[in-house]
């Protein structure tokens, strides 16, 4: 396995140079839907971290026991599981951030990152890389959902966290918190993002 | 498995073959996990209920006395009881509250339930005591649009329905209300506004009859004996 990544890479290129949404484009419902206050998007993050992590841990731990035709059964398997104790957690312990974010937690299920980190790294590599991959990527994914919810809560109602940044004199732009704001927001930073990569590249 | 293998005499018996043999390690984990998703449901389930349960009856004061009134009734430390009663009305079982002070019913509280724009909006419903005027009215869980349909849950758009009759049915309009029963629909969320009006004429119109009656059995006792009052005071 001389070729596959450190614990260490695995974890640094998840945070940037392979963010999981500004790089990748996976789990972008999330992104889209959750983003428009940074509480929301702070408790997802926090969510997808946790199932990552334990999903790439256990899917180490049996990668010699998986069967090629049957791995994408298995991942889902543990993807589901541990999705629904954070989705009872948060409805028992986090009982307004549950009702806010809605949907959308049961929804880590078929978020992409999680199987395709299952996939790429934790069914190939010992738990040690697939866990410091876990942190790495959910860093970047927490990393992506906050620039794009800053943005958006800003504008949108003049607040960070719930606390008054802006005058009162703003005029809230509620396209922001909408869902139009999303795509806005996430288009234009993806932009930015390319075009500073670009520019990197021509430097070099 | 390849087509060519399964032409394969004896092959196909082995029984490692079979899918359900190979699959020992899903079926393995499916039990795991399940038996671990069911003790965090047994573990977890009676705090979400109460959570539920809590917002509920936090709820009630404001919803009878006005959010004003909720607040020096609290800070004056009074006492006031809520009593959990099921009504059967109209083929719908309704969880209503009943809360009393001093022991005279100041009003109740009825939890219902109906489709709004995306999903199914749950709300509370505060009538007197006499269940002829509404006293309140607070969203328990909705998914409605955010930044349009979602504002059925702020207090200025609530209060509204407050003092409102409830032999008239509500009807929201987009225009300025003026009837006494017109509330001003929501702009850009007709339909939110419409549903809500909706679940609070219908389960107002089931429970009208059912909480005066079940008022006046409470009263019964006092009722029989008119001197009752007088000796009170």
């Amino acid at each position: 396995m001389a070729d596959q990544p450190t614990a260490f890479e695995r974890f640094t290129q998840g945070i940037l140079p392979e963010n999981p949404v500004y790089r990748q484009l996976l789990g972008l419902c999330p992104v889209l839907a959750v983003t428009n206050s940074m509480q929301g998007a702070m408790t997802m993050a926090g969510a997808v971290l946790f199932v990552l992590l334990c999903a790439n841990v256990i899917i180490s731990l049996i990668r010699d026991l998986l069967k090629p035709h049957l791995r994408i059964v298995i991942f889902t398997l543990t993807i589901a599981t541990f999705v629904t104790i954070v989705d009872r957690f948060l409805a028992a312990y986090m009982y307004q951030m549950s009702k806010s974010l809605g949907p959308y937690i049961p929804l880590i299920i078929v978020n992409c990152i999680i199987i395709c980190r299952c996939e790429v790294c934790a069914s190939k590599q010992s738990v040690i890389t697939a866990a410091s991959d876990a942190v790495g990527q959910s860093l970047g994914f927490a990393l992506a959902l906050a620039s794009i919810a800053s943005v958006r809560e800003i504008l949108g109602t003049g607040m960070f966290f719930g606390f008054r940044v802006l005058p009162e004199m703003w005029p809230d732009w509620v396209i922001m918190v909408l869902p139009p704001g999303a795509f806005l927001t996430f288009g234009l930073l993806l932009g930015a993002v390319n075009w500073i990569v670009a520019m990197k590249k021509a430097k070099d | 498995m390849k087509p060519s293998e399964q032409t394969m005499p004896g092959d196909n018996n082995r029984i490692s073959n079979f899918f359900i043999f190979q699959a020992w390690l899903v079926l393995l984990l499916a039990s795991f996990f399940g038996a671990s998703l069911a003790g965090i449901q047994l573990t977890l389930s009676p705090k979400i209920e109460a959570n539920k349960l809590n917002e509920t009856l936090e709820k009630v004061p404001e919803l009878i006395f006005g959010a004003e009134a909720a607040q020096s009734f609290a800070e004056e430390n009074r006492q006031m009881d809520i009593e959990r009663q099921y009504i059967k009305a109209g083929n719908k079982i309704y969880s209503v509250f009943q809360a009393k002070t001093d022991d005279q019913t100041s009003g109740w509280v009825v939890k219902s339930s109906g489709q709004g724009y995306a999903d199914k909006i749950e709300l509370l419903v505060g009538v007197d005591a006499k269940a002829e005027t509404i006293s309140g009215l607070f969203i328990l869980d909705q998914k409605e649009t955010p930044g349009l349909g979602n504002k059925i849950m702020e207090q200025a758009w609530r209060n509204q329905f407050n003092n409102k009759s409830t032999q008239q049915p509500m009807t929201a309009v987009k225009t300025k209300a003026s009837a006494p029963n017109e509330i001003n629909a929501i702009t850009g969320a007709t339909i939110s506004s419409k549903a809500v009006c909706g679940i609070v004429n219908q389960s107002l119109n089931n429970l009208r009859q059912p909480l005066a009656k079940a008022l006046l059995n409470d009263q019964n006792p006092s009722d029989n004996q008119p001197n009752n009052h007088q000796e009170k005071k």
